[in-house]
């Protein structure tokens, strides 16, 4: 019994590791696609599209680790959740598709370009407000019935979710500006700065308004925050996350780091992530079901166990081999005439 | 007006679709994986540039392919879920380990290396290259393993108890993963996926000889390459695909008896049904031609062995007759002329004809897409086959489905059914443009020209002429 309590906080932390991979490696791609909207050269375009070319796909292998993870881990949570966010969680695949093809298809024609490039705009936005969407649905709570979900098709829908949801396109936005400002120079490099900061204070602005609301969908919440030993824990997040705020400003504007910005962006992320941790645990829908009651077997958590120890290592080396090959600045002078 | 339909068949419809549409794209990347690895070997044992210009030819669709394959598999990972949650909380235990087995030893590792197969060739050496597309075929093979032996427990579900919460705990992983069903299934579909790609590189070069490009090394290398691989292998599927219909008789036996049409039990010896229309409603074969005692020979080697039939199951246990009836027809027919394809070709070959005559040219250009409809047919008939039960004998579909009502089903149909046809119809579209372009000598491998086609590469592609790509029918003109 220990042992399969090790396993099931194990399995958590896994999987909270491959979403917040994912959520800091496609953010700064769906983020780029963002920002898209606001080169309108083809010569910048190319730049930005180039800056995240060669990694972009590897990033979206973490989102079907994220759901394959869940599924495999926590399938009764698995069950519940995705027709509980069927509408944003669709949209998303949707998006990403068109999102994921517009890539590959902007340089194989000329007449249809611009459309590629607006397809590869509306795809990255939509797929990053309804993550955004799917996350807030998840904190305001889940209807459950028995095993099954039990709510009605558009209940992922409140003001809360939509807040959310346009707080990770700001969110994302960062992050592509951030890693914009670090992989270019020039020109570019000059409106991205501009952009991260717009994007910087919305971001900081939005999780304000998330964190000032959070505690008050759900009592449990409240008591994580406000209350003895909770707040032990989770009074430092939002002052570290005021403190990494103000440094990323002054990194972005007085000093003008190229690189330090976006390392600055990432570690915000992970603190949000915390802080979202600090609410949720041990609940993974909150307040229905935890992560024991979704866990699969300890015959199947110790089966994946095995490998998982062993692979995501791997992966995560020749990941950051890849990164490693790719560091630099994008020279606007590649990839095009 | 949506909320009038079944929500159940809604999310069959779409499920089939979205998982059909996925698996063309395996389909045709695994057989291709693996003809590029050949392609590269014997580039580098025998140094004939004929095998590198067709290595950098294919490369380039392999990369649109694969691509493809990737953003419709993201979606899978989660249709489960979407469409089928009870049986994704009854049935996780089992099934979801080994699908994130599948995640785990074969997406990352085909993300890992698809880079340096695209673009590293001069980076990294010609040993390191070789390696990388082995890893990527490698690759393709293991995601292909597992996904199988997750959908082979569905057919012959083992290795399990039913828990108080109804959940499947998996007693035995062994016999989790190594099915009854599991070996037939992997080498009929493995095998299947070989012979899609044989079929398109063979109308690929079929094409190009019946434009009058002969004279091509790199023309005349695929289409014969193609042809040995229909002469050889079509007919070693046809036995496959008898030993694994023998493996459903035994385990899904009234399977068998939708594909046959079987209604009736025959206790001396049964027909094999060319044609005939069936319906389910009065339980009969209408307008039947079949031939006396041919499927008793087949299935059980006896012209007079009996067979059951559908009258010894059930009503509500039967699988849809019609739909299984025809699609395995479909499959059988076009695995019988892939096999006249491959004969034809032996008999051109042997004349000296391989590469003039037309007539086996145009037969291999008709066939070229046969692999992509016999893979689904042949998908279908098993799938179909095993209604009404998701897991067989255990879990019924109309019990697996998620709580949703037919009007979010339906949107997102349509949502799908339109992105689909969009998107993955300009796809096809630019394969079928590179296609249409001759392999020519020193033809250009994929460059950072051609834009992001790739996916977590390890290295950076090699500059080249951009022009050379955006308008490939300026630069690579007849010889």
């Amino acid at each position: 019994m220990d042992i399969s309590f090790d396993l099931t906080v194990a399995w958590a932390v896994l999987l909270v590791l491959s979403v917040f991979i994912y959520v800091v490696l496609d953010g700064f791609d769906l983020g780029v696609g963002i920002l898209f909207s606001a080169f309108h050269e083809r010569r910048e375009r190319d730049v930005l599209m180039n800056s995240v070319a060669p990694v972009w796909d590897g990033n979206e292998t973490w989102l079907i680790l994220g759901g394959g993870g869940l599924f495999a881990a926590f399938p009764l949570a698995y069950a519940i959740i995705m027709p509980a966010l069927y509408a944003p969680i669709i949209a998303m695949l949707l998006a990403l598709i068109f999102r994921g093809v517009a890539f590959e298809a902007r340089w194989r024609t000329e007449r249809a370009k611009k459309w590629w490039d607006r397809g590869f705009i509306a795809g990255s936005v939509v797929a990053a407000f309804a993550q955004g969407v799917a996350l807030g649905a998840l904190l305001q709570g889940i209807e459950v019935e028995g095993r099954a979900y039990a709510g009605g098709w558009y209940d992922w829908l409140s003001w809360f979710s939509v807040i959310t949801g346009l707080a990770l396109v700001a969110g994302y936005g960062l992050l592509g500006a951030t890693w914009l400002v670090m992989k270019t120079d020039g020109d570019i490099q000059e409106k991205a700065r501009s952009l991260a900061w717009g994007f910087g204070i919305a971001t900081v602005g939005f999780i304000v308004v998330v964190s000032a609301f959070t505690p008050f969908l759900e009592a449990s919440y409240a008591q994580r925050w406000f209350e003895m030993p909770g707040i032990l824990l989770a009074a430092p997040v939002p002052l570290a996350i005021a403190a990494m705020a103000v440094l990323m400003f002054r990194s972005l504007a007085i000093h003008k780091h190229e690189y330090r910005p976006f390392v600055l962006a990432l570690l915000l992320f992970a603190l949000c992530f915390a802080g979202l941790g600090i609410s949720m645990y041990p609940f993974i829908i909150p307040t229905e079901v935890t992560i024991w009651d979704a866990a699969t077997p300890w015959i199947s958590q110790i089966f994946m166990f095995v490998g998982a120890v062993i692979l995501i290592p791997i992966i995560l080396a020749y990941t950051g081999y890849a990164y490693w090959v790719f560091r630099g600045k994008i020279d606007p002078e590649k990839g095009y005439h | 007006m949506l909320s009038s339909f079944d929500p159940v068949i809604l999310a069959r419809i779409q499920f089939a679709f979205t998982v059909s549409f996925h698996f063309l794209f395996p389909a045709f990347s695994i057989g291709l994986a693996s003809f590029l690895a050949v392609l590269n070997g014997l580039y580098l044992k025998t140094k004939n540039e004929a095998y590198l210009r067709l290595f950098q030819f294919w490369v380039k669709i392999f990369a649109i392919g694969f691509a493809m394959g990737v953003v419709s598999g993201i979606t899978m990972s989660y249709q489960f879920g979407t469409n089928w949650s009870v049986f994704s909380d009854v049935a996780g235990p089992v099934i979801g380990p080994l699908m994130a087995y599948e995640v785990l030893t074969a997406f990352f590792l085909e993300a890992g290396f698809l880079g340096i197969m695209l673009f590293g060739r001069d980076r990294v050496g010609p040993t390191l290259h070789m390696v990388a597309v082995l890893a990527v075929a490698v690759g393709t093979a293991i995601s292909a393993t597992w996904i199988l032996s997750v959908n082979s427990w569905m057919h012959t579900p083992q290795g399990f108890e039913v828990a108080e919460n109804g959940q499947y705990i998996p007693t035995d992983w062994l016999e989790v993963i190594f099915t009854p069903s599991f070996p037939y299934r992997l080498a009929h579909t493995l095998t299947a996926a070989y012979l899609t790609t044989a079929f398109i590189v063979g109308g690929v070069g079929a094409w190009h000889l019946l434009k009058g490009r002969r004279d091509n090394p790199g023309v005349r290398t695929m289409f014969s390459m193609a042809m040995w691989m229909a002469a050889l292998v079509a007919p070693l599927q046809i036995v496959l695909g008898d030993m694994h219909g023998l493996n459903t008789l035994e385990y899904q036996p009234q399977k068998v008896m939708a594909m046959e049409g079987h209604y009736e039990s025959h206790p001396d010896g049964a027909p094999l049904y060319l044609f005939g229309i069936p319906d389910d409603e009065n339980q009969e074969l209408d307008y039947a031609i079949g031939i006396p005692k041919l499927s008793s020979l087949i299935l059980k080697h006896h012209l007079d062995a009996p067979l059951a039939g559908l009258d010894t199951i059930p009503d509500d246990e039967q699988p849809p007759v019609s739909i299984v009836f025809w699609s395995f027809r479909i499959m059988v027919g076009l695995g019988f002329l892939m096999l006249g394809v491959g004969m034809f070709s032996l008999w051109a070959r042997f004349r000296g004809s391989l590469f003039t005559n037309k007539w086996l040219h145009r037969f291999a250009l008709a066939m070229a897409p046969s692999g992509l409809v016999a893979v689904i047919a042949g998908w279908v008939t098993t799938e179909v086959g095993r209604q009404p039960y998701t897991v067989y004998n255990m879990l019924r579909t109309t019990d697996s489905v998620s709580p949703l009502g037919a009007p979010a089903v339906g949107t997102s149909l349509m949502f799908f059914i339109l992105v689909y046809f969009i998107v993955f119809g300009a796809g096809t579209f630019y394969i079928l443009r590179l296609m249409a372009h001759a392999p020519e000598a020193g033809e250009p491998g994929l460059t950072k020209a051609d834009g992001p086609v790739r996916t977590a590469g390890i290295t950076p592609g090699v500059e080249e002429d951009p022009e050379r790509f955006l308008h490939p029918e300026e630069t690579t003109e007849e010889r």
